[in-house]
């Protein structure tokens, strides 16, 4: 604007130019492609080289770092007005649903692979001459323990599955639910705390959703060592093995970054940021939570237990 | 520094762009984004062109002439990708960056840092995928469609910087889409009801929709491919238990919204054009805003359509044949409207209006050899022929790239301030026409002959259609050229244009001076009723 006098400070503002998005654009570029070249030379039998990507990831965060503190600092110098602040909103809100729609394409992966795909190649249905044709052997079950053809891709020894809500007592995804569901509370009890302007429970609630966190993705660990190394089910293990791992890896995935995500708000909790009507990154990382968590419910029910 | 919180100590320097290339490399501002995203996507627009006349020279006659069968599968697939994700796709949030802000009366995008991010990772994803056509094996040459096993267990290794470019351009899009959406709903004018707002935003906002909905699938699908070559999963490989078809599920779920996504900002435009040079209001506004929505609603039911071929039971293929025939009903509707605003009209032929109308009648001929696809048993005949060729460049070409040029000549005067030589762009507008379906229309009746696509050679009794293609091709290839000189003798020296560059224009960004200030507005405009419906 050539002169800032005719502006409605009330109402419009728009942030001064700056480095952070192409240099975001260019680390990203230096993450993949390393990436890629690594992954590239793994599969060439080449022993891969992570230094790019290292550099890359190096660069992505100090950006992102650099980048939320500018907003925080602007936000704290009360430069967000009413309007950027519903649009930030906005945005977080949207930024899930595409992140809904990142994981419905594993589900219905899993949905067409359990209705359709196992089924026809076991030999059922109109689609069923195929598969009884090319692997005769195949029986139709979920989850798939023996795969059509098994010098490929080697046969789990056992899956995941729900041995039956009486037995739920050892299984582990159980106490992984309860644990999810419980850090939902505390989270929500966290929020009534910034709301009551009780600063020491917002960082104890906190601190206990984080430390609720870590116990999930240590018991996530703690089953994948269990899958690979009792159970022989794996990455390349077959259908039931790649639907797992993908579904519940990218959940890990997910807790992993929303796990450090609370951990940035308690220290800005510790800080002393926040207050009652101004805590958009609280709210967001809230949000972002309670949304892995309604995955984890969908991954218990159609991963683990149907 | 930021204009609004500093205003007590602004003092002597204006707060315009700042000099040189980091003007663009920094840029928060709209229109600069804007413009980025435009001359990147004419830039990509020649490259994937200079791609489809390596095709066309090679097809010119029957037999192998200049390139060899696996260059030319490389040569289909990225003009393909090129073309959707680098020159169309681009186009339109170009377009979005430089209109919606004017039109809604804001000052810019809702989150300014954000859409700069949108834009410059195109260019890092695009020189990405370009860079694989140099990569020992070659560049994707697996369609753009990129089906497995091709491009999984038979692609070559540069697949897997092709999967991280596309996860970037995902990326791309689901940022600017949030950004449009988030301008609409929450940057708005006081007055401008959602019911008031030009169909240019009206179908951007739908557009943003599909795309937040439909980017991530593709980044699944993607990583999924990335997973089954280099982690051996089983998800497209039947020997685990997976399907190669489920793959063609998963993309096509993607990929019918993504081309309504490259359709439903050309109605918008459109929807603006006619009604200007017709010097009428739009003819059924509210059915406009119901059917865009109503054909985004059905793009998502009907991927199937795409794999009738492929083996599906029955019952779905009678489910996607009537819920794709559907479709037509809505796209019927606005070609009705169309007609109807320019009814008795006080017609004029400027260059915007004439691309437009040419829009009005191709897409509408692209559209019917649609409804010939959608018919399951008919398309056992026409399945992976020139004939689905055909159809498609017919809503891409002269639907969604015409109504592209359209809306550059129409708005030029305002981001400009200079007006378009006349004649220029009407000799432009007429090679275009001509060379488009001298391309394009001979390539369905090879396709109804049998001709298959993707294939470097045919057979003799196709040689007489190609060779006509060909020559259209080149037309149509070298008025793009000159569409450049146009535009750049324009930008130079162009005549003066004013505020309200067209007799019949409404809307608020025609209420602006040309060129438009900076910052559009700097002040909530007053949305006038006769503003209203342009």
């Amino acid at each position: 604007m050539s002169s800032s006098t005719e502006v409605d400070n009330s109402t419009y503002y728009v942030p001064e130019q700056g480095w952070y998005p192409v240099f975001l654009a260019f680390g990203l570029m230096l993450l993949v492609t390393g990436l890629a070249g690594f992954l590239n030379d793994m599969k060439n039998g080449i022993s891969g080289d992570w230094t790019q990507s290292i550099i890359g990831l190096v660069v992505v965060s100090f950006v992102l770092y650099s980048w939320f503190a500018k907003v925080i600092d602007e936000n704290a110098a009360g430069m967000n007005n009413a309007t950027l602040k519903k649009s930030y909103v906005w945005g977080m809100g949207w930024f899930i649903f595409s992140e809904v729609m990142f994981f419905a394409a594993f589900f219905g992966a899993l949905f067409y692979v359990r209705s359709f795909v196992v089924p026809w190649l076991g030999g059922e249905g109109d689609k069923g001459v195929i598969g009884d044709y090319l692997w005769p052997a195949f029986e139709s079950t979920w989850p798939v323990v023996a795969n059509p053809n098994p010098e490929i891709f080697v046969n789990p020894g056992e899956s995941m599955a729900s041995p039956g809500v009486m037995n739920w007592g050892a299984y582990l995804p159980f106490y992984n639910t309860v644990i999810l569901l419980t850090s939902s509370v505390t989270i929500h009890f966290a929020h009534d705390a910034i709301k009551s302007q009780a600063r020491n429970k917002l960082i104890g609630w906190l601190a206990v959703t984080v430390i609720l966190g870590i116990i999930f993705l240590i018991l996530q660990v703690e089953e994948y060592i269990h899958a690979y190394s009792a159970l022989g089910l794996t990455l390349d293990s077959g259908i039931y093995g790649s639907t797992f791992f993908i579904l519940t890896g990218f959940h890990g995935f997910h807790v992993t970054m929303g796990t450090f995500i609370i951990f940035v708000q308690l220290i800005r909790a510790i800080k002393g940021h926040f207050s009652a009507d101004d805590c958009f990154g609280f709210e967001s990382a809230s949000w972002y939570w309670h949304f892995v968590d309604v995955v984890w419910v969908g991954l218990f029910i159609f991963v683990y237990v149907v | 520094m930021s204009e609004v919180i500093h205003a007590d100590h602004h003092d002597d320097h204006a707060h315009g762009p700042a000099k040189g290339l980091l003007r663009w490399l920094y840029t928060t501002n709209h229109k600069d984004i804007g413009t980025l995203y435009l001359w990147f996507s004419f830039t990509m627009f020649l490259i994937g062109g200079v791609m489809a006349l390596v095709i066309r020279t090679e097809l010119f006659q029957p037999g192998l002439q200049f390139i060899e069968p696996e260059f030319f599968n490389q040569m289909t697939t990225n003009h393909g990708l090129i073309m959707v994700f680098g020159a169309i796709m681009p186009a339109f949030v170009g377009l979005a960056n430089w209109l919606i802000p004017m039109q809604v009366g804001a000052p810019d995008m809702a989150l300014p840092r954000m859409n700069n991010l949108s834009f410059w990772i195109l260019p890092f994803a695009f020189s990405m995928m370009i860079s694989t056509l140099f990569m020992e094996g070659g560049g994707p040459n697996f369609g753009w469609t990129f089906y497995a096993p091709l491009s999984t267990t038979y692609a070559p290794d540069s697949v897997t910087y092709f999967i991280f470019a596309v996860h970037l351009m995902g990326a791309s899009s689901i940022m600017g889409s949030i950004n449009i959406i988030a301008t609409i709903l929450n940057m708005r004018a006081p007055g401008m009801t959602l019911m008031k707002m030009p169909m240019f935003v009206w179908t951007w906002l739908i557009t943003a929709y599909l795309l937040i909905a439909v980017m991530p699938v593709l980044a699944g699908a993607v990583t999924m491919m990335l997973f089954d070559i280099h982690f051996n999963t089983s998800f497209f490989n039947a020997a685990g238990g997976g399907d190669p078809v489920m793959f063609q599920h998963i993309f096509w779920f993607f990929g019918h919204p993504e081309v309504y996504i490259m359709i439903l900002p050309a109605f918008g435009i459109v929807s603006h054009i006619i009604p200007t040079f017709a010097r009428k209001q739009l003819f059924g506004y509210t059915s406009m805003v119901y059917a865009v929505a109503s054909i985004a609603f059905l793009s998502f039911i009907v991927w199937a359509h795409h794999m009738f071929t492929v083996g599906m039971p029955l019952a779905g293929q009678l489910f996607f044949m009537y819920s794709t025939m559907l479709i037509a009903v809505p796209t019927g509707v606005k070609v009705f409207n169309w007609i109807s605003t320019m009814w008795r009209g006080s017609m004029t032929f400027e260059t915007p209006m004439l691309f437009a109308i040419a829009f009005v009648v191709l897409f509408t001929i692209g559209g019917l050899s649609g409804l010939m696809l959608a018919i399951t048993p008919a398309d056992y005949q026409y399945h992976d022929t020139y004939f689905v060729v055909a159809h498609f460049h017919y809503v891409l070409v002269p639907g969604a790239l015409f109504s592209i040029i359209a809306a550059v000549y129409f708005w030029i005067p305002k981001w400009t301030g200079k007006m378009y030589d006349e004649s220029l762009g009407k000799l432009h507008f007429w090679l275009s026409f001509i060379g488009v379906n001298v391309t394009f229309f001979p390539q369905h009746f090879s396709g109804l002959a049998g001709m298959p696509r993707r294939i470097p050679d045919y057979a003799l009794q196709f040689a007489d259609f190609n060779m006509i293609s060909s020559i259209g091709a080149f037309i149509f290839g070298f008025s793009q050229v000159f569409f450049l000189y146009v535009l750049i003798k324009t930008i130079r020296s162009g005549a003066p244009a004013a505020g309200r560059s067209w007799e019949g224009a409404k809307g608020l960004e025609w209420t602006l001076p040309s060129p438009a200030p900076y910052h559009s507005f700097t002040y909530p405009p007053e949305v006038k009723n006769e503003e209203v419906h342009g």
